[in-house]
């Protein structure tokens, strides 16, 4: 295989956008990559676009296409991906592939979402489409309502508390007051966090991630080739996808996604790296308990750890692994299918030293955790500086 | 058919087909045989680890009630 790069990126802010189209969201995020890249649409051999639910919420199908010809890109294979909140990152993972094999030698890969032109309990309806519609979801399951469950089960299991839901989303939204293009740029403190409404107990309206519109992309090519399109090639260092039952009740164990350990394991194993050289990540936190999940299952901490350490601040940006600097789903938003590639943007500019007041210190090898559903896909990505 | 809670959450943001049940209790059930089973509570709150005992089947959701 050959060493693939991220040669640029680009995406829209996030956030509830009244005026803007799902297509114009895509293409801001395209034309700014292409541009970042100094690529025309001419040269792009692929588009890959991930999205999870455009026809249900803006009754569009067909979306590659129709993405890709209003970027300018003609004649070439597009195609959508979809893997739930994971279909941008798969999008992503199948365009390495690609890239890696020497089928191609420029892709682009975009992911896009417009959620907030439907009303919240319609949009907890399209969401609760990731779940199995036969079993849990037809008995009253919501997306939040099942990471409610694994939280009670984390609770009961390993001791983790309210308050150490609560610390994912004090430091999230700390995070993402210095994220420019973040949805909702607010400090919260413990106490709002604690005394917030219900939305599934125990989850609280400061656990849930938010309903955005947004668009993110990124540009994939052969190392030695990007070299000739930019100074600063951010390397992919290793990538992987892995699957597990869409249905909760059909997992052993609800305090840990198989996938996630699976996809961890296979992308460490890629680049030659392990959990404790990661010098930081951006992880898949839809709900509070998934980033404490998602410690665990990357093997940043132990199982029944992740609590624990995001309350000792060893998670904020100036703590020793420092995560979701960008604000994470929780507060720079979660337009679904974009999150994935939205990660990898965030990635790349802290290793590119271009994230602004999000900047780290510690940055030349970053991880990307993208899970879809309740656990039933997930795509670990490994970036680095080169 | 009795089982145990594995786990359970009550909803109080719910799509528009269960908007006038909210707020209430979604559990998951392990049964005798070790299956699994999404399904609904009715009447007492339950936690982890209580007896529940299958009262209904509605449109092939189970409904379980607490067992003293």
């Amino acid at each position: 295989m050959r060493a693939v790069a991220i040669a640029a990126a680009g995406k829209t802010p996030f956030g509830a956008f009244p005026d803007r189209d799902l297509r114009s969201l895509a293409v801001e995020a395209c034309q700014k990559c292409l541009k970042n890249g100094h690529v025309s649409p001419s040269q792009v051999e692929a588009f890959h676009l991930g999205n999870f639910a455009g026809p249900s919420f803006v009754g569009q199908n067909h979306l590659a296409p129709y993405v890709s010809t209003a970027v300018g890109i003609r004649d070439v294979p597009a195609t959508r991906f979809e893997a739930a909140c994971a279909s941008s990152g798969s999008a992503f993972f199948h365009a390495f592939l690609a890239v890696a094999s020497g089928v191609y030698d420029c892709v682009l890969v975009a992911g896009v979402e417009k959620m907030t032109s439907q009303p919240t309990a319609r949009v907890t309806e399209i969401l609760a489409g990731a779940g199995d519609c036969s079993g849990e979801i037809k008995a009253g399951s919501t997306f939040p309502s099942l990471f409610a469950m694994i939280a009670r089960r984390h609770m009961y299991q390993y001791g983790t508390t309210l308050e150490h839901l609560a610390a994912v989303a004090v430091k999230n939204h700390a995070n993402g007051a210095l994220n420019p293009d973040a949805h909702m740029r607010k400090v919260i403190t413990m106490e709002q966090a604690l005394a917030a409404r219900p939305v599934a107990e125990p989850l609280h309206l400061y656990d849930c991630s938010l309903i955005s519109d947004g668009a993110a992309a990124v540009l994939l090519m052969p190392l030695d080739r990007a070299r000739d399109f930019t100074d600063k090639p951010v390397r992919i260092l290793g990538v992987a996808q892995a699957s597990d039952f869409v249905a909760l009740d059909h997992k052993e164990d609800i305090t840990t996604f198989p996938a996630v350990r699976r996809a961890a394991q296979k992308a460490y194993e890629m680049a030659g790296v392990g959990p404790r050289d990661i010098q930081f990540a951006e992880v898949h936190d839809c709900f509070t308990v998934a980033e404490i999940v998602a410690l665990e299952d990357l093997g940043f901490v132990e199982r029944g750890a992740g609590g624990p350490f995001e309350a000792s601040g060893a998670t904020a940006r100036t703590g020793e692994k420092p995560i979701n600097a960008s604000g994470g789903l929780k507060s720079k938003g979660h337009p679904v299918g974009a999150t994935g590639v939205a990660q990898l943007c965030d990635i790349v500019a802290q290793i590119r030293c271009e994230a602004g007041d999000m900047q780290l210190k510690r940055n030349s090898l970053g991880l990307a955790q993208n899970l879809g559903g309740s656990g039933a896909s997930c795509v670990v990505s490994i970036l680095g500086d080169v | 058919m009795t089982g145990t809670v594995y786990t359970e959450t009550v909803v109080y943001l719910a799509p528009e087909a269960f908007a006038n049940d909210v707020p209430y209790q979604v559990a998951i059930v392990t049964l005798e045989d070790g299956s699994r089973v999404t399904g609904r509570i009715l009447g007492e709150r339950v936690a982890i680890d209580d007896r529940v005992e299958q009262v209904e089947l509605r449109d092939g959701v189970p409904f379980f009630r607490r067992v003293a």
